[in-house]
């Protein structure tokens, strides 16, 4: 909490449900675009999606096998980094959780990997429990490409920036490596709720 | 700072700063520079931003992030000087005050620099290929300050939207820019009117301008977009079909987010 008191603002303060909105988020019903570099393109034919790194072995999926997977509607809010939160977002996608099935590792981090050459590291127990989803349906659509599709990632528990656009995959790792934003500045776990958005956070 | 370690490199703390207002400059009608003085100010790199923070007086408290506009030279006395450009945006919760009620003298919270990628140094090296829609070009400014203050031999080209002339940032630095001689190119393109005679583009920013008004896929520029999402999302995919590296073209989105 600041002592400084900005003269005569009093802010607009826009309803939220309490608890709905982190500490210095406010709530958009649009959907900001934010991506560093021009939106990849990849056809359905060349897609697939993998589990790499230390486990007992390779996980691939095709486009066609990855529809085949068990699928989940997802009702989530979202938080972004830049101060937006959008809340009762409707996705549709497969459970980490499913991907991860019969999985044997002992690794208890993961880097997730994208088109476009994007990483977001996360521990391994933040996407397992039902808590993150490879998703590839926004608002029963298909994911559009400037929002992620084919497929993104969802963790909403977390800064939105975890939530990789063009996920490809994850690469299972013993030790936390920073991805691409958290090489940058950005905080290594993000949680909204403890407004984790910056390294020193 | 345990999450610190396994950086490349350890940036300055992002901590909290009370910076004083010295200077507003009205930009356009709708756009101001707001000069302020940070004390502990760490410097930044052209394209990086910086969150503000306003607090009302029952403590509730409202956040923004905004491009640095200056030039990140440090000499005295300057030193912890930075300047932000700021659009008031018609719903907008923290422009409006920031634009018409803020005086000099006050204090306002802010912390940063923040964002990595987005940004120019002169080990970048050239050419530079700067494509603004609206707001968007405020972090772009801030590199053309800078190449313009170390003399950097890189040539650069500015492909900058506007609605209306009346409505160009930075319009006379960037003619005195383009008038140095120095190989910096301004070209303005009015999506909304005109005034008569004018000599400039028309339209929105298309592919057409991207493959003839600044340097092709060959000549390797390194190109950074930023505006509204569907400008930097059409101008980027441009790019790209024109044959210029992906990895080459940096994005930034801004403006509203409506609600």
């Amino acid at each position: 909490m600041s002592d400084l008191i900005s003269r005569g603002f009093r802010g607009k303060r826009r309803p939220a449900e309490p608890g709905r909105v982190p500490p210095g988020q406010y709530e958009t019903r649009d959907f900001p675009v934010l991506s560093a570099g021009p939106t990849p393109r990849v056809s359905l034919a060349d897609w697939d999606f993998r589990l790499t790194g230390n486990l007992d072995r390779e996980r691939r999926w095709t486009w066609e096998e990855f529809r085949a997977l068990p699928r989940e509607k997802i009702t989530r809010d979202i938080h972004c980094v830049t101060k937006w939160s959008k809340l009762d977002t409707e996705w549709e996608g497969v459970s980490v959780e499913t991907l991860l099935e019969g999985v044997q590792t002992s690794a208890e981090y993961v880097l997730a990997f994208c088109d476009g050459g994007y990483t977001t590291n996360l521990p391994l127990a933040d996407l397992a429990d039902g808590k993150a989803w490879v998703v590839d349906t926004y608002e029963a659509e298909p994911l559009p490409p400037e929002h992620g599709g084919p497929a993104r990632l969802l963790v909403p528990h977390l800064y939105f920036w975890k939530s990789a656009k063009w996920v490809r995959g994850l690469r299972l790792v013993d030790e936390d490596e920073p991805g691409f934003w958290e090489a940058l500045g950005y905080h290594h776990y993000g949680d909204p709720w403890r407004e984790q958005r910056y390294w020193n956070d | 700072m345990t999450d610190a370690k396994s950086q490349s490199f350890a940036p300055p703390p992002v901590v909290w700063r009370k910076a004083e207002l010295l200077a507003i400059l009205s930009e356009t009608p709708r756009v101001k520079t707001l000069w302020l003085r940070v004390p502990g100010w760490p410097g930044h790199r052209p394209g990086q931003h910086v969150d503000v923070r306003l607090t009302a007086e029952d403590g509730y408290q409202a956040e923004r992030s905004y491009s640095l506009a200056s030039a990140p030279e440090r000499e005295l006395p300057g030193r912890e000087n930075v300047a932000l450009t700021i659009e008031r945006l018609g719903d907008g919760e923290v422009s409006p005050y920031l634009t018409e009620q803020v005086r000099p003298g006050d204090r306002i919270e802010l912390r940063g620099p923040i964002g990595g990628y987005f940004t120019w140094a002169a080990e970048d090296g050239g050419p530079l290929a700067l494509v603004a829609g609206g707001t968007g070009v405020v972090p772009l400014m801030s590199m053309l300050r800078h190449r313009a203050r170390l003399a950097h031999p890189a040539p650069a080209w500015l492909l900058y939207s506007s609605r209306s002339f009346a409505e160009i940032i930075y319009r006379e630095e960037l003619e005195g820019l383009a008038e140095k001689g120095d190989r910096t190119h301004v070209l303005h393109t009015l999506t909304r009117s005109a005034p008569p005679g004018w000599m400039g583009l028309r339209g929105r920013i298309d592919r057409e301008m991207l493959a003839t008004r600044i340097p092709p896929a060959a000549a390797r520029p390194l190109c950074f977009v930023c505006g509204p999402t569907q400008m930097v999302e059409t101008a980027a995919s441009a790019l790209v079909d024109l044959g210029h590296d992906p990895a080459r073209v940096k994005t930034e989105r801004f403006g509203p987010t409506g609600a």
